[in-house]
């Protein structure tokens, strides 16, 4: 039983980690700001919710478990939202979505 | 494994300290300012000094990154072109770099048992605290009661720095009813998403402070801690409502009054003391149980320092969105 805690906690931090990084490649990777966002917002949740959950799994059912899922609650509600407010905050100060060169007809031309 | 994550938030650390003196665009500098902040925060907590990294989190990567960025709100956020003076700054640098490379040779192991601070006043603290205090936190017992003189002087100079930024700024006392009117719809009073989210969480940050403060005696926190965060909540809710609906809440007069209300507080409760027939700060006389006594008076003493911080770093956010809008 503890075993197989173990395991499926350990599977939830590393998909945690995995997409963590995923989304600090992206950040490095992408082209504009927005697109920057995108992949550091998206990924960053997953994240938090994968790493949370294997901590929780280590935690057993306990006070810090609690703690725990306070903190995800927190981190879901701020993060998505801090995200908004950077975007639109951008979008404010005039900093323009790139598109594609041609009107964006091949989709996948970059 | 401990060492290894040390060696690699230090690391981090330097590159990110690099990168502040490259920075030209000040708004950058600061961005990074607060995440140097947060590795020392977590470098702190990895040295199991939990309540030192809480400090550090809440107002150095929390609101000191506000209050630089209502400073820049006042400036221009350029860097100005270096002093020509180069090789002279560089001497210096170096020089210091050495002096303070050839000073660590001095310093006993990490984690030595035998270090100076390991031997000298911190075994009688661990020690005696159970006896004279009873709280489990032996850190809040220190900087409350042994060391209660250096934390009267620390929220003092929370005071001083607060009575200088006033004097340099202006109080805030330019918010004209006209100005009030055409304010109503600034900020981010038109974006309805991180209004709906503030608000929701705006009531929970306040709650998470008041835990800190009160939970001081058990756990990590404390009034600095709390101070900052319960004073970033109502600068969150300025930011989300606009700053007269802020100032109508809590007005610059009350803030000012919190400043000194605090540190009065604090130092009252040695004069209690003294009055009481006991020495200056000396918190036993407080109660007819010496121990009760102590109780009391931390607990007194550490909401002083909740209120005047609370006050100290509102006042001057106020200062500065006032001048700056």
């Amino acid at each position: 039983m503890q075993l197989l805690l173990d395991v499926i906690s350990w599977v939830l931090l590393t998909l945690g980690g995995i997409a963590v990084l995923v989304g600090g490649i992206g950040a490095l990777r992408m082209p504009d700001l927005y697109t920057r966002m995108h992949a550091v917002s998206v990924t960053d949740s997953l994240g938090a919710i994968l790493v949370l959950t294997g901590i929780m799994f280590q935690a057993g059912l306990s006070l810090a478990t609690i703690k725990l899922i306070a903190i995800l609650l927190f981190l879901l509600l701020t993060s998505p939202t801090a995200s908004n407010a950077l975007a639109s905050a951008a979008l404010i100060a005039g900093t323009k979505p790139l598109d594609e060169p041609d009107g964006g007809n091949t989709g996948a031309g970059r | 494994m401990t060492i290894l994550f040390g060696i690699f938030l230090l690391t981090l650390l330097v590159i990110t300290a690099m990168a502040i003196v490259k920075a030209k665009n000040l708004f950058v500098a600061v961005m990074l300012t607060g995440i140097a902040s947060l590795l020392v925060a977590a470098n702190f907590f990895l040295l199991d000094a939990a309540d030192v990294a809480l400090t550090e989190a809440a107002v150095g990567a929390g609101i000191s990154t506000v209050l630089f960025l209502s400073a820049l709100a006042l400036t221009s956020d350029r860097e100005r072109s270096r002093t020509k003076n180069r090789t002279m700054s560089l001497a210096v640098t170096i020089i210091a770099t050495l002096v303070v490379i050839y000073a660590t040779f001095d310093k006993p192991r990490f984690g030595s048992p035998e270090a100076p601070v390991h031997t000298h006043v911190a075994p009688w603290y661990l020690e005696k605290t159970p006896e004279y205090i009873d709280i489990p936190n032996v850190v809040t017992a220190v900087l409350g009661s042994y060391r209660g003189y250096d934390t009267l002087g620390e929220v003092f100079v929370v005071l001083t720095a607060g009575i200088g930024v006033l004097f340099l700024l202006g109080s805030g006392r330019v918010l004209a009813p006209a100005r009030e009117e055409r304010s109503g719809t600034t900020r981010l009073r038109h974006h309805l998403i991180q209004r709906v989210v503030g608000r929701l969480l705006i009531p929970f940050i306040l709650l998470f402070g008041l835990y800190v403060q009160f939970h001081g005696e058990y756990g990590p926190g404390g009034g600095f801690q709390a101070g900052a965060i319960i004073a970033a909540a109502i600068i969150l809710y300025s930011l989300i409502e606009g700053e007269d609906h802020a100032l109508r809440v809590l007005p610059q007069k009350v803030l000012l009054g919190l400043m000194a209300g605090g540190a009065i507080l604090y130092a009252g409760i040695g004069v209690i003391g003294m009055l009481l027939g006991g020495n200056f700060l000396d918190y036993s006389v407080l109660s007819s149980d010496p121990v009760k006594g102590q109780q009391l008076g931390i607990l007194l003493i550490e909401a002083g320092v909740g209120i005047t911080v609370t006050g100290t770093l509102l006042a001057i956010y106020h200062a500065f969105a006032a001048r700056s809008s």
